[in-house]
């Protein structure tokens, strides 16, 4: 009897403790409360601008995400030396998502409730489609790093994406095929998301096109004998192959090739366009050619091409700071990061619905991936020009335009 | 127990039923604090309300999950390396049937559901009836073969592109497009997996559970049936695993293959062990551990960057630490009080009745 009457009165305190204690806090003014202030349109000149990273910095992602936020705070550092933005310093909140589209869902509501302007990344497409809802909900600016083209399509008004999409690197591919009047191809795609979105888009341009697609085959992303299929495709007899896929893979597909004499063109994706590609293929990496991002051959452009500076810039510095030459991966979340930069000084307050107005604005803006025109109905802002035609000539890229 | 010592124990049960109520409370507290925060709220870091109600739902949706791993593992004494395959199934059921059929979301759980149940009872029957750990590498066959179907059956699943679009939870008219609303959907279901398993784990099975978890020859020989049982629990584990994966579904309104693989099925195991597989409220606290673990390293990562990258290095020291020190698991902190010696050994009783 006695224990339990002790209990209730335990029980009964404990409650009204509780209580008390939500209550008290509640009776508090905000600024007691707030350490940081929400996207709060009166804001000392002192206070920082804060932009949110979500990067892919650990799982398997990580090899895009990690030179990104290497990328982010680089570039924090260098505005923040020449004045900062609005005349306040800027800083940018990294978080990781673990490759997860959970970890990027925690940390988008975490970013938006410590009061972010904007928010770069995440650096994968899984990542990204979830936050799609979220930061439409919550009004705040998305720039992903992310190329799946279900990110800007359809178009949901505070999301913006930054890379090259398959869909322009296809139509490259294809402008290749009908200039040398190719109608049967093969085609050779990696199991994973980005060899998914290929094979897709090739599909439907194919179809558009009336080119005639003999063959198609698939790897896994650590195969390293492609025979099997490539005799397949050989026995096929296609006027080129597609291959679409990051490295290894399409290195062994190169390699294969040549070994079984498959006598055709091959062209490959942008996902191959780094220096590990030709290393992995050596010598019969010759002769392959592929759409690619401006940034592996800006040493090559012409003087006046308006891309250059840009480039040369985002090349050197990298190469400086990093002693290795920038993936295009940190090229995106540069981009990311000058587009949310630009728009806040041009909405001229840190204030979230000004800023996404302001990107939406932004036009010719020189970027590595390309040339950004963003409007209502383009939240990508790239066209076709974004890739230039690359042809590897004694284990170099050359420009083949 | 002799009247002797019961007196004896009198003192301690009072402190033991004193410090149970706390514990109660306490833990009402901090269920109930991410939904009684006001919006513009910040805690210490800049911490908001929306925020601490996601790792409360993800909290939440792991620990249905361990719930159930937990009961297979602690009292059947079994390990699965695939629950995250029926975590998965629950998910993409909900995803495809919501979405491509147009069935309610609660129609779409219960497809899931029987989907799951029938998967464990095929997967289950013929290798529960063996000694030995089979389950462990059937389950990490059906994980695997889950994965590949996810991500090339497009047709079905969007291959890696994912379903996208998934409606809300709700119920008729009732939406739950809240975070508060959702929260307290998955908190709900997180008291009733809880409150079934108590059941089950205090009930004639979960008796002969825990017998044959100890000697599977006595519990054969005391009349227990030990195929039946383990396949048993092997099927609800499975189940709460499933129901688990539609609340992710709702809850992201976006499924892909990624989160549904082999890590996620080890992550499990982590968060089981660590917590403690002997009893009901380890895995609970394993899930929150690792949820709270890795977003507090997130935080100070903002700050500090390298801290970001240590969680699975912190995560590895005390999955060691705790196997070495606290073999049944953190919960073994709580049970060392005077009078509160619970787990998963067998009381004379137990064994009498089973």
């Amino acid at each position: 009897m006695n224990s339990t009457r002790t209990r209730v009165w335990l029980a009964t305190l404990t409650i009204l403790a509780f209580l008390g204690l939500l209550v008290g806090c509640s009776r508090k003014s905000p600024e007691d409360v707030v350490v940081r202030p929400l996207p709060a349109p009166v804001t000392p000149e002192s206070a920082p601008v804060t932009i949110g990273a979500i990067l892919s910095l650990t799982g398997p992602a990580s090899p895009s995400g990690e030179p990104q936020k290497n990328i982010v705070q680089m570039l924090v550092e260098q505005v923040n030396a020449q004045g900062g933005v609005l005349g306040r310093p800027l800083e940018v909140i990294v978080r990781d998502d673990e490759s997860t589209p959970a970890g990027a869902v925690k940390a988008a509501n975490d970013l938006i409730e410590q009061g972010v302007v904007a928010i770069i990344g995440p650096s994968t497409t899984p990542s990204t489609m979830p936050l799609k809802d979220i930061c439409q909900e919550a009004g705040v600016p998305l720039i992903a790093c992310a190329a799946g083209k279900t990110i800007t399509d359809p178009v949901a008004s505070y999301v913006f994406a930054v890379p090259q999409t398959n869909t322009l690197a296809v139509e490259k591919c294809f402008d290749y095929l009908e200039k040398q009047g190719i109608d049967k191809v093969a085609s050779i795609y990696v199991a994973n998301p980005f060899g998914e979105d290929g094979r897709e888009n090739i599909a439907a341009l194919a179809a558009e096109k009336g080119i005639e697609i003999v063959a198609v085959e698939t790897f896994g992303g650590d195969d390293t004998d492609m025979t099997t299929q490539l005799t397949k495709i050989k026995a096929a007899e296609p006027g080129a192959l597609i291959c679409w896929g990051t490295n290894p893979g399409p290195a062994s597909v190169t390699k294969d090739a040549k070994t079984i004499g498959l006598d055709v063109p091959i062209l490959q994706s942008h996902g191959v366009a780094n220096m590990k590609f030709i290393e992995l293929a050596g010598e019969a990496a010759n002769g392959v050619q592929l759409p690619a991002g401006r940034l592996i051959v800006w040493e090559q452009l012409a003087d006046d091409d308006p891309h250059k500076d840009v480039l040369r810039e985002f090349a050197t510095t990298y190469q400086e700071e990093y002693g290795q030459a920038p993936t295009i991966f940190a090229g995106y979340a540069y981009d990311a990061f000058w587009i949310a930069v630009q728009a806040i000084t041009e909405a001229g307050e840190a204030d979230r619905a000004k800023v996404r107005d302001a990107i939406e604005q932004i036009k010719d803006f020189q970027g590595t991936a390309g040339v950004f025109n963003y409007s209502a109905e383009d939240h990508n802002g790239l066209t076709m020009d974004a890739f230039v035609w690359v042809k590897i000539v004694d284990g170099a890229w050359q420009l083949a335009e | 127990m002799s009247a002797a010592r019961q007196i004896a124990d009198k003192g301690g049960a009072r402190w033991s039923s004193l410090l149970r109520a706390t514990a109660w409370l306490l833990l009402a507290a901090v269920v109930a604090t991410p939904l009684l925060l006001g919006e513009g709220y910040r805690l210490p870091g800049g911490v908001g309300k929306n925020y601490l109600l996601t790792i409360g739902i993800f909290t939440g949706i792991h620990a249905i999950i361990a719930v159930g791993l937990g009961l297979l593992m602690g009292y059947a004494g079994q390990v699965s390396l695939g629950h995250a395959a029926f975590y998965g199934l629950g998910a993409y059921s909900s995803a495809i049937l919501t979405t491509k059929l147009g069935l309610p979301p609660l129609l779409a759980m219960l497809a899931g559901i029987m989907l799951t149940a029938l998967i464990a009872l095929i997967l289950g029957a013929p290798t529960l009836r063996l000694h030995g750990h089979y389950l462990a590498m059937f389950t990490l066959g059906l994980g695997m073969i889950v994965q590949i179907v996810f991500n090339q059956a497009r047709g079905l699943t969007g291959g890696f592109g994912g379903v996208r679009n998934i409606p809300h939870l709700g119920i008729g008219s009732w939406q739950f497009d809240t975070k508060p609303e959702f929260y307290a959907v998955v908190m709900l279901t997180l008291g009733v997996t809880l409150l079934m398993a108590h059941n089950l784990v205090n009930s004639r099975s979960g008796r002969a559970l825990r017998a044959l978890h100890e000697s599977e020859l006595a519990a054969a020989i005391c009349g227990v049936d030990v195929a039946r049982s383990k396949l048993q629990v092997f099927v609800i584990s499975a189940v709460l695993a499933s129901v688990a994966g539609s609340l992710y579904a709702h809850f992201m309104r976006f499924v892909s293959p990624g989160p549904f693989g082999f890590v996620f099925s080890v992550d499990l195991l982590i968060m089981v062990v660590v917590g403690g597989a002997g009893s009901i409220w380890g895995p609970v606290a394993g899930a929150a551990l690792f949820n709270i673990l890795s977003e507090t390293l997130g935080k100070i990562g903002e700050q500090v960057p390298w801290v970001a990258d240590l969680d699975i290095v912190l995560f590895g020291v005390v999955l060691v630490a705790v196997v070495v020190f606290l073999p049944r698991g953190l919960v073994t902190l709580a049970a060392r009080r005077p009078g509160r010696a619970r787990g998963p050994a067998i009381q004379p009783e137990a064994q009498a009745e089973a």
